[in-house]
Formats: C-alpha cells, sequence, structure tokens
C-alpha cells in the first residue's frame, strides 16, 4: 500500500480541470502547469521505479476497499516503466506544442493531461472494467486532440477515428462482461483465478470474452488487419499530437500482456492458447504491412505512422513469443521505437512549419524557410527508426532477433524483421531525398532559419535519450531484465 | 424469458452493424447508438437474469439479482452519452466544413492540390 501508487492519475486528474477553470485564457499560465505536471509525474514514476525495484510488486486498494470487492491498482517495476516512458514523452511533447501547436484550438493542455491521466490509468489499474473506463478517458482525450486546430481533412478523419474506436469500445464492454458473465469477477488476479477453475468444455464464453478484448487491444496498437484506422489518422492529425499517440498505442501492448500473461495465455496447455498462437502471423503481416506502406506514402506523417505499424509489428513478434529473453528484447526496442516514432513525428511537425504550400507531402516542393537542422533531424530519425547502427533500434532489433533463434518461427521472423527494415530503410531515403534534396527548384529564396526552435529542442531531448540508450545498453538492458522477472512473477 | 432477452439483443445488435456499415455519417451514428444500447442490455443481462428480486441485502429475500452488472451499465451509459455527443457534433463539423457527409476520407484532401506538379 504505497500512497506513490495513485499519483500518476491524481496529477493530471486536479491539474486539468484546474486548467479549464481558471486559465483558460491565459496560454502562459496553461503552457507552465501543462509541462510542470508532466515534469511531476516523471518524479513519481522516478520515485516508483525506485520505490517497487526494490519492494516487489505493489497493490492499492481504492478506498480501503480490499480487492476482489473493491477496485485495486496494481504495479510492478514493469508497469513504472511504462508510466516513466508515457511521463517523459509527456514533458517532451509538451514542450514542443508551446512553439504554437497549443494556440490552434482552445483546451490543448486540459484535453493532454486527461489523455496523460488516461494512459496512467490504465497501466495502473488491476480491474477489467476499471481498465474499460480508463481506455475511454484516453479515448476521449484524444478525439479532442486529434481534431485539434480543425481542417476539413482533420476533421474527417477525425470521425472515422472516432467511429472506428466507438465500436472497439462497444467490443470492449462485450468483452468485458462476458468475462464477468463466465467467472463472475472483473479483479485481473481473481478472474484468472476463476477461469483456470473453469471446467474444460465450459470455456467458450471466456475465452470469446478474453478474445474479443486482446482484439480491441490489438486495434489500438493497430496490428494487422485492425491497423486501418492508422494511417489516415495519422496522416490527417496534427504531428505534435500523433507524437503522443505512439505511447497510446503501446497502451495496447502493455494490456496484451497484462491479461495474456495473467491467463497463462502462452503456455500450450492453456485454453486460451489459440489466441497467443495468432499473434505471431498477424505480427509478422504488421511488419510487412508497415514496410510497404511506408513505401508507397505521399505523405510525411503517413509514412510515420505505417513506421510505428511496422515497429509494432516487430515488438509483437517478441510478445508472441514472451520467452523472457524475447521479451527483454523487445521492451528495448518498445522503449526505442516509441521515443524515436515520436521524434519521427515532431520532424513532420517541423517539415509542416516550414515548408510552403505542400507542407508534408513527398513531392520536390518549395521551402519557406530552410535549415540543415530539420534535415539533420530526420535523419536520425530515420536511422533509428529502421534500426541501423549506431542508434539503439540496432540494438534491439538485434537481441530480438538473436533471441528468436530456438523458436519454431526463427526462419519466419528473421526475414520479415530484416526484410522489413530493408522496405523501410528504402521508403525512408526515397522520401528524404524528395523532400530535402529536391526542393531547391524555387525562385523566392528561402529564409534562413527555422520555424519551431522548441520542437527542436525536444526532437534534441529525444535524441540525447536514445543516444544514451545505446551507450549505457548494458545498464538499460540490466533494468529490463528486472522488469521482466516482476511482470513474469519470477524470483528477481 | 432468456429466449426473448438473446433474440432481443440479438436483434438491436444486427440492426446497429447494419446502420454502421452505411456510407454516410448520420446513419453510422445512429448505428452506434443502437449498438450501445445492445450492448447494455448484453451488460445487464451476464448477471443472470432474475425476476423481482432485491439487488440489495434484505432480511427477508432468498435470492438476489446480481447488482454489480447495473452498476457497470451506468458506467457504459453515461460513457457512451458522452462519447455520442462527442461524435455528433464532429460530425456535424466536418459536414460543415466539407459540405459532404461521407465517412470516406480522400488522401490529398488537405494536400495544397493546386500546388500540385
Amino acid at each position: 500500500m504505497n500512497h506513490w501508487l495513485i499519483l500518476p492519475i491524481l496529477i493530471p486528474a486536479v491539474t486539468a480541470p484546474l486548467l479549464m477553470i481558471t486559465a483558460r485564457f491565459d496560454m502562459l499560465l496553461s503552457r507552465v502547469f501543462c509541462v510542470g505536471a508532466n515534469v511531476a509525474q516523471v518524479i513519481v514514476a522516478l520515485i516508483l521505479v525506485q520505490a517497487l525495484s526494490v519492494s516487489g510488486p505493489d497493490t492499492y486498494d481504492l478506498g480501503g476497499w480490499v480487492a476482489p470487492y473493491g477496485i485495486e491498482l496494481t504495479a510492478d517495476l514493469w508497469t513504472a516503466m511504462f508510466l516513466l516512458l508515457a511521463a517523459v514523452l509527456g514533458v517532451v511533447v509538451s514542450i514542443a506544442a508551446m512553439d504554437g501547436e497549443d494556440e490552434r484550438g482552445r483546451y490543448f493542455h486540459a484535453l493532454f493531461l486527461f489523455q496523460m491521466m488516461g494512459i496512467n490509468g490504465a497501466f495502473l489499474t488491476g480491474d477489467l472494467f476499471n481498465l474499460f473506463v480508463f481506455f475511454e478517458v484516453m479515448l476521449l482525450a484524444s478525439y479532442g486532440l486529434m481534431v485539434h486546430g480543425g481542417g476539413t481533412g482533420r476533421l474527417r478523419a477525425g470521425v472515422q477515428f472516432v467511429v472506428i474506436n466507438l465500436v472497439g469500445s462497444t467490443l470492449f464492454l462485450i468483452g468485458v462482461s462476458l468475462v464477468y458473465g463466465a467467472c463472475g469477477s472483473l479483479n485481473l488476479q481473481d478472474v484468472a483465478a476463476r477461469a483456470a477453475a473453469i471446467p474444460l468444455g465450459n470455456q467458450n464464453a471466456m475465452l470469446t470474452g478474453i478474445a474479443l478484448m486482446i482484439g480491441v487491444f490489438a486495434v489500438k496498437s493497430a496490428v494487422v488487419p485492425f491497423h486501418v484506422w492508422l494511417p489516415a489518422t495519422y496522416r490527417e492529425g496534427p504531428p505534435i499530437v500523433t507524437a503522443l499517440f505512439s505511447v497510446t498505442s503501446k497502451v495496447g501492448v502493455y494490456a496484451i500482456l497484462r491479461l495474456g500473461l495473467a491467463l497463462e495465455m502462452w503456455d500450450v496447455e492453456s485454453p486460451f492458447h489459440v489466441i497467443a498462437w495468432w499473434m505471431m502471423p498477424l505480427a509478422l503481416a504488421t511488419s510487412i504491412i508497415g514496410g510497404l506502406g511506408a513505401l508507397g506514402s505521399k505523405r510525411l506523417g503517413e509514412m510515420a505512422g505505417y513506421a510505428v505499424i511496422a515497429s509494432m509489428g516487430t515488438i509483437l513478434i517478441g510478445v508472441a513469443v514472451a520467452t523472457r529473453e524475447a521479451l527483454v528484447a523487445a521492451h528495448y526496442y518498445l522503449l526505442h521505437s516509441t521515443l524515436a516514432g515520436a521524434g519521427l513525428f515532431l520532424i513532420v511537425a517541423l517539415v509542416q512549419e516550414n515548408r510552403g504550400q505542400a507542407r508534408d507531402a513527398i513531392r520536390p516542393a518549395a521551402w519557406k524557410r530552410r535549415s540543415g537542422l530539420i534535415g539533420s533531424g530526420y535523419f536520425c530519425a530515420a536511422v533509428a527508426m529502421v534500426g541501423l547502427p549506431p542508434l539503439s533500434g540496432f540494438i534491439g532489433k538485434i537481441l530480438l532477433l538473436s533471441s528468436l533463434s530456438d523458436s519454431p518461427w526463427w526462419l519466419w521472423s528473421w526475414s520479415v524483421v530484416l526484410g522489413t527494415s530493408l522496405l523501410m530503410l528504402v521508403g525512408m531515403t526515397r522520401s528524404g531525398i524528395i523532400v530535402f534534396w529536391s526542393s531547391e527548384s524555387t525562385e523566392a529564396s528561402p529564409r534562413r532559419g527555422p520555424r519551431g526552435v522548441l520542437t527542436l529542442v525536444a526532437v534534441g531531448c529525444l535524441a540525447a535519450i536514445l543516444i544514451a540508450m545505446t551507450i549505457s545498453a548494458a545498464a538499460f538492458l540490466q533494468f529490463l531484465d528486472q522488469a521482466i522477472g516482476h511482470l513474469l512473477k519470477l524470483a528477481s | 424469458m432468456e429466449w426473448i432477452i438473446a433474440s432481443a439483443i440479438g436483434m438491436i445488435t444486427a440492426t446497429g452493424v447494419f446502420l454502421l456499415l452505411r456510407p454516410r455519417t448520420f446513419p453510422v451514428i445512429l448505428g452506434l447508438v443502437v449498438l450501445t444500447y445492445a450492448v447494455n442490455l448484453f451488460v445487464f443481462s451476464m448477471g443472470r437474469l432474475a425476476v423481482d428480486q432485491p439487488a440489495v441485502i434484505r432480511e427477508d429475500a432468498i435470492e438476489y439479482t446480481d447488482p454489480l452488472p447495473q452498476a457497470l451499465v451506468l458506467t457504459a451509459i453515461v460513457i457512451s452519452f458522452g462519447t455520442t455527443a462527442f461524435a455528433v457534433v464532429l460530425a456535424l463539423r466536418a459536414y460543415l466544413e466539407s459540405g459532404d457527409d461521407h465517412v470516406d476520407v480522400w488522401p490529398s484532401e488537405d494536400d495544397g492540390a493546386e500546388d500540385a506538379i
């Protein structure tokens, strides 16, 4: 019963309404509070990492009601790691948003903090219905953020995004109630215990419910064939916001692992093993579709979206095997790809801001303001996203591939991961050449000095973290090994 | 009783799915609304159907109806109410800005097409 556990939910939950009431028209105050709340979340997450690595997994009974009667929050080192990732990204993105994106519509900061609240809550909760509620908090905020600033294309893509996610929520609710109907509990640990007690042959309602829920998580994390919403959303949405979405999609992976490991889905004897079996083919398909999409995109934002899909496929290959080594590698790659993906989206924001009419379209066009920094930033983000040395994506992919060497799928996953990297390398090189090098054919010479200094600073922060992850990879991996040990409940 | 509830949920769901697959936003949102009705009934029925039974503890009661799904339904109704309201406003704005209420998104719509080579 560590009271720090509730703070990642409380901080944004208190700050956001406060911002809506008091600071609606005061941009400076809003910005200070938004960045301040995110920094506070980083501090809390660091304290939790420290505390949980000493104490081991911890629970927090809301209102003093003991689970399974009350709702409990559960956290281990693995959860704290995700909290830290979300909070760090929150700080970086909220700094980048100060370049003017937050002035294009009202309530940006409040929505941003509500989104953080939903993400943190989804990480922390140990109750399935509560997970649904936090998903809704996260999604409602993301609807608002996705159409932030307006514009025809954005609103129309927003309608699709909202409708698909609402259908997802409906299926989530059906899944949760099926699980409740089958085993009479909603607390995750309790559900796992009771599911094991359901006699064989009576498992169908439970299996359907779990499959529906995993399907909804797959929609969130854009796993093929549930990825269709992502390219349009990431193409039309504000890139600053899609940078934050790169952690939202990891909530899906988190929930799949949380639910799947509690139910021992990867155990061949388990009645739920069929779901885990499907994960590998879908992960491979996700990688391939992501790579092909990156090759054929017409806008940089869309290409970044497909790159996120491809990296999600790579992460899921590790998740589908779910050995300790594979999970450590997948999580190292997850941390890396979330930060690198966010960096790529911030670069897209810079390109949209500094290029003329063409914004981020992948075709030769004039630039309004030029800067070598944007091009260099794109180069770094592309190297990170593809997984080339020297950045951490390379280490992540190597670790993942070597952890797969005794899996029956090793040939498939090796060829898909390497093939996808090649596709993405070609796609990103092509877009980079067209956007950054083929654009000089303009009569009016562009002004020097880019707009969006803070976004550049944010990209620099992300690059610094990636470099730190590369240099002290051993320390990171040791930490991840301990976190995954908590996740798998091994003595660590 | 079970038969009636089950077929009612089935029919409402079918209606919702049909409406959801229409090409324009108004039927799609109606479909979402209908679908949430079906889901609310479904959540409700997952506590097992009990006629004329109390949901709170009483001394003279022999059997109870499950109170938890009722609380869950209440939460689900509130959430779906909020999201539906948002979807309606969003669809309306998308319609007013683009003059068209098709659900499809055409790429390069907002692409600076006049600038195309």
